[in-house]
């Protein structure tokens, strides 16, 4: 199984930049949750842990030929599917709103999972079917059934942030395979009247004073507007420079939210400055861009959808939550890949940066 | 390959990597020209914001500056206050909180609410106090509890403390919360809502010699307002510290000798105008003003028929009765008039036109000259003089003692009292002055009034032949190491240019009202020292039906203003008893009082021996004439 081409094919700049990206990460993590005291393991340490598991799952994920996700992805997508079902159940009927399942020994975040599974899905699907001059309505129905189930599924837990992901992962992959200009602009001229009937006819007031708060949250500065105007004045006040390591005010001081996993970057932008935010900046864009690089290189029409796919995760989960830091999109719980703490991240991120390497290494067997 | 898969190519789909990967710089261009604008145009103004958000400047309050006597007895001094505030940004729970502060301190919870929400609608994160005035031990069972009572903070202020109680409240004032329409003026708009400051008396004229500099300190706060560091603080100063012209012996003595009696007492240095003694009874408590006020205290002094509240030396108004008979004696004498051997008989009353006016006996007093006239308080002798002299006359004299305006005392709302002319009442009440009018005003009723503090100028300028005094409370204002700031010496208003020998005729009359058999003060004879005086008994209401049975609000004031030594006079009392009903006996006994007690103090008059046990002993009126009734004012309260 293990052929010593693998070894040397194996990309060594990928795994380098992610474990540089992630270290700078446990370095702002030992700051941003500086002023906490948890019980236990400080979090730095915590998402070492993790990074470490994350590790563990590239390690397993590179050892098999991505190809079995081929034959397995309808598998894992339906078993998924039942997952989010069950969640959504027992959430119900023992704690409310949950995203959590228990699995007895483990608890795991199907939503989470869904991420990666769609890519899979969707790769597989279109390994069969690309017509050459792009999709039209009719060949997106099966596709937008494929996304459109999980979606709504995980937006009924409810968690918007990730059900908007999953959406955007699988439009992104729909992009690279290509959709007509016509279907296109038919999308958007159905999507416009339907928010403007939505909006006239059936919103309440109370409804649409939440949506505009959601997306102008100075509408609210005390309420929840309150965070993300913080996030921005920390984000700002690190100037070109930045006020230093430990030496953020608004995050020691807990003016942030959040502050060692959604608004992590925020904290970072505050101690490191414009220069710093540059070079995280490029780090991320680097890393996507080798993603579609390995897509690019990746002989195989299954290798290049499942990188496009991965890159494309990374890409919305970086761009989401930068901009809801410094305040460029509404506030939605979307965590930075390899910055935020948190395991549920760390896992996917890395199960995504094992497939990229997967298919990298595996790119000139075919 | 593996499984006979079928690999398909995808050389088809590169080109539109190429694409992509565009819109992926283009996504990290937006986020970039984003933190652009934050970080570099914006970056001042958002640090500002980052700066505001953490600091907080505290005002320090500034140690007011202590209030000495005379002789640097301490009257008014400072000790800490602890008091309970809370941030209400920072509460979690406040029923859960006040619950626990009523449980665990025994406070009043509806006192705590309606003080929290008075201080609604201040700035974020400013402590609002909800219990002022709690104990030591209170401050530790806080601090004990401290992390189960987010939101809550221990202040620690300085306040007033009193070593002599409600010694000389009424000069001294009281301290409380600026109000908000005192904020609004000029004079305090250096204050915070939440400063203390004097509110009457001393702690208001001097406010800004005692209030001090308020320092400031700069901290750190988290996003929940708590308390980090501090950054950075100016010390606040002290405030300047008064030394009075009060004696505080001569004070406690004159406040013991009214008793239970309302009224008011001044003491003057005849020479300088230095208040020594400035009584106003009953007191009140002013630490109480500071602090929560028991609501029952609070009603006691609304309700009191005396009215503890008033400050009856600087503001009550009384007619000045027979005393202003000296005015009236004067002005004779300056008008050539009378002289010392004139006479007029007195047959109980005087008779103008249709009118009669009584004399206080009845039965007359025979034919008397300007001496048995004072010394008996003739009221016929003066009713002709008065009515040769005209009132406009009599006024032009009282005016020249001072009378008639304020003195310009250095308290705030002095009153000026009240001399009536022809031209007064013509402005007053649009009406002529009637011939009858002007009797009653040489005997110091009708119109006149008088604040004591006149009177004891007026007493006062008599005994130094003619020299008005601005009557003054400050000696020296001291800073926090002992210098002397400023210092108070003596300020002539005016003097009178009356002629002596009309002096050395009306005090001749004055000495015998006290020391002479028939005069009507002798109960502030002293044997050691001779005392010149003059007593009045004015009336409150006109008709009066028999006597010594009215209500007490109906009674007549008594009144005494006398000086000592009679041959070069160091002091001038002006005493008024309120509904004292006679001067002679509610009056003079407690001027002699203070004249003893300040020669007493002086070594002029040796200090009776005092018994431990009872201090009230030496209080014993050693200098009542014997075989004089000694009726104890208090006797008379009711």
């Amino acid at each position: 199984m293990i052929d010593r081409r693998l070894f040397t094919n194996f990309d060594w700049t990928l795994f380098l930049l992610v474990l540089l990206i992630a270290a700078l990460g446990v370095v702002n993590i030992y700051s941003a949750a500086y002023t906490y005291a948890p019980v236990g393991t400080p979090y730095f340490l915590r998402q070492i842990y993790w990074i470490v598991a994350g590790l563990g799952i590239i390690a397993t994920v590179c050892s098999i030929d991505y190809h079995i996700f081929e034959d397995t992805a309808y598998w894992l997508y339906g078993g998924m599917l039942f997952l989010l079902v069950v969640v959504l159940v027992v959430g119900r009927t023992s704690m409310g709103a949950t995203r959590w399942l228990n699995l007895g020994i483990i608890t795991i975040q199907p939503s989470e999972l869904m991420k990666i599974i769609i890519i899979m899905a969707l790769a597989r699907y279109f390994v069969d079917f690309v017509p050459p001059d792009g999709l039209t309505l009719r060949d997106l129905l099966y596709p937008l059934l494929l996304v459109g189930i999980p979606a709504l599924l995980i937006m009924k837990q409810p968690d918007l942030g990730t059900a908007l992901l999953v959406v955007m992962i699988a439009a992104s992959m729909l992009l690279y395979v290509g959709v007509r200009w016509k279907t296109v602009a038919a999308a958007l001229l159905a999507a416009v009247p339907t928010v403007w009937l939505a909006w006239t006819r059936y919103l309440r007031d109370y409804q649409k004073n939440r949506i505009l708060n959601f997306i102008w949250p100075e509408r609210d500065p005390l309420g929840s507007g309150y965070h993300i105007i913080q996030s921005k004045i920390a984000v700002g006040s690190g100037g070109v420079l930045g006020k230093g390591f430990l030496m953020g005010t608004q995050s020691h001081l807990r003016f942030l939210p959040e502050q060692h996993t959604d608004f992590a970057f925020s904290v970072f932008a505050e101690e490191w400055g414009f220069l710093g935010c540059l070079v995280v900046l490029l780090l991320y864009m680097v890393l996507v861009l080798w993603g579609l690089g390995i897509a690019s290189r990746c002989n195989d029409r299954f290798g290049a959808l499942l990188s496009v796919g991965v890159s494309a995760m990374l890409f919305w989960h970086i761009v989401v939550n930068i901009g809801m830091v410094i305040g460029l999109f509404p506030v939605v719980g979307v965590p930075l890949p390899l910055f935020s703490y948190g395991g549920t991240s760390m896992i996917t991120t890395m199960t995504g940066v094992g497939i990229l390497l997967n298919v990298s290494m595996r790119r000139f067997m075919f | 390959m593996k499984g006979g898969r079928v690999v398909r190519e995808n050389r088809g789909l590169s080109k539109r990597l190429i694409k992509l990967s565009f819109c992926v710089a283009a996504g990290f261009f937006l986020l970039l020209t984003r933190l652009w604008y934050l970080q570099i145009i914006k970056a001042d103004t958002l640090f500002d914001l980052s700066e505001s958000n953490r600091l907080r400047s505290v005002p320090v309050a500034a140690c007011r500056g202590t209030i000495l006597d005379r002789n640097g007895v301490v009257l008014v001094s400072n000790s800490p206050s602890y008091s309970l505030a809370v941030i209400p940004q920072d509460v979690v729970n406040k029923e859960a909180l006040i619950d626990s502060l009523v449980r665990l301190l025994g406070l009043d919870r509806d006192e705590l609410l309606e003080r929290w929400e008075k201080g609604k609608g201040r700035a974020r994160y400013v402590p609002i106090v909800v219990a002022a005035g709690i104990t030591r031990d209170q401050v530790e069972l806080l601090e004990e509890n401290q992390f189960r009572l987010p939101g809550v903070d221990v202040e620690v202020k300085p306040v007033r403390l009193y070593p002599f109680g409600t010694m000389a409240a009424h000069l001294m004032g009281y301290l409380a919360e600026v109000s908000d329409q005192e904020l609004a003026a000029d004079r305090y708009q250096h204050y915070n809502a939440g400063d203390y400051v004097g509110k009457n008396g001393l702690e208001k004229s001097y406010e800004n010699e005692l209030h001090g500099t308020d320092g400031g300190r700069r901290i750190e706060v988290d996003a929940r307002g708590h308390y980090l560091r501090t950054i950075s603080e100016t010390n606040p100063t002290t405030g300047n510290s008064l030394e009075l012209t009060i004696d505080k012996n001569l004070q406690q003595s004159a406040e013991k000798a009214f008793g239970q009696e309302a009224g008011a007492a001044v003491a003057l240095d005849v020479n300088s105008g230095e208040v020594l003694a400035f009584v106003s009874n009953p007191g009140f408590d002013p630490a109480l003003f500071s602090g929560r006020m028991p609501p029952d205290v609070w009603k006691s002094y609304l309700e009191d028929k005396r009215h503890p509240l008033e400050n009856k030396a600087l503001k009550g108004q009384y007619p000045p009765g027979s005393t202003f008979k000296i005015i009236t004696a004067l002005a004779g004498l300056e008008e050539g008039l009378i002289d010392g051997k004139a006479t007029v008989e007195c047959t109980g009353s005087y008779k103008l036109g249709s009118s009669k006016f009584n004399c206080w006996n009845r039965h007359g007093h025979g034919v008397v000259n300007l001496k048995r006239a004072l010394k008996e308080s003739c009221d016929v002798y003066f009713y002709e003089l008065g009515e040769k002299l005209g009132v406009d006359r009599i006024a032009k004299y009282a005016r020249l003692f001072g009378m008639g305006k304020p003195l310009g005392i250095d308290l705030d709302n002095e009153r000026g009292g009240l001399i009536p002319t022809m031209e007064w009442k013509e402005k007053r009440f649009h009406k002529k002055w009637f011939p009858g009018e002007t009797p009653p005003v040489a005997i110091g009723q009708g119109y006149v009034l008088a604040t004591p503090i006149q009177l004891a100028s007026m007493i006062a300028t008599v005994a130094n032949n003619g020299t008005v005094y601005r009557p003054h409370l400050v000696k020296r204002i001291i800073d926090p190491d002992g210098r002397t700031v400023k210092e108070f010496g003596p300020e002539i208003i005016a003097k009178t240019g009356l002629r002596p020998e009309s002096f050395q005729l009306v005090k001749e009359g004055l000495f015998a009202v006290v020391n002479e058999p028939k005069g009507t003060g002798s109960m502030a004879r002293l044997y050691e020292v001779k005392v010149a005086g003059k007593t009045g008994t004015s009336q409150v209401v006109k008709l009066r039906d028999s006597k010594g049975n009215e209500p007490y609000q109906f009674r007549d004031h008594a009144l005494f203003v006398g000086f000592a030594p009679y041959d070069k006079p160091e002091i001038a009392v002006a005493v008024v008893v309120e509904h004292g009903e006679h001067g002679g006996s509610a009056a003079a006994p407690i001027a002699g009082k203070i004249l003893r007690t300040y020669f007493e103090e002086k070594g002029v008059i040796a200090k009776p021996v005092r018994h431990d046990a009872s201090a009230a002993g030496s209080d014993k009126p050693a200098a009542q004439p014997a075989g004089q009734p000694v009726q104890l004012p208090a006797g008379k309260a009711d």
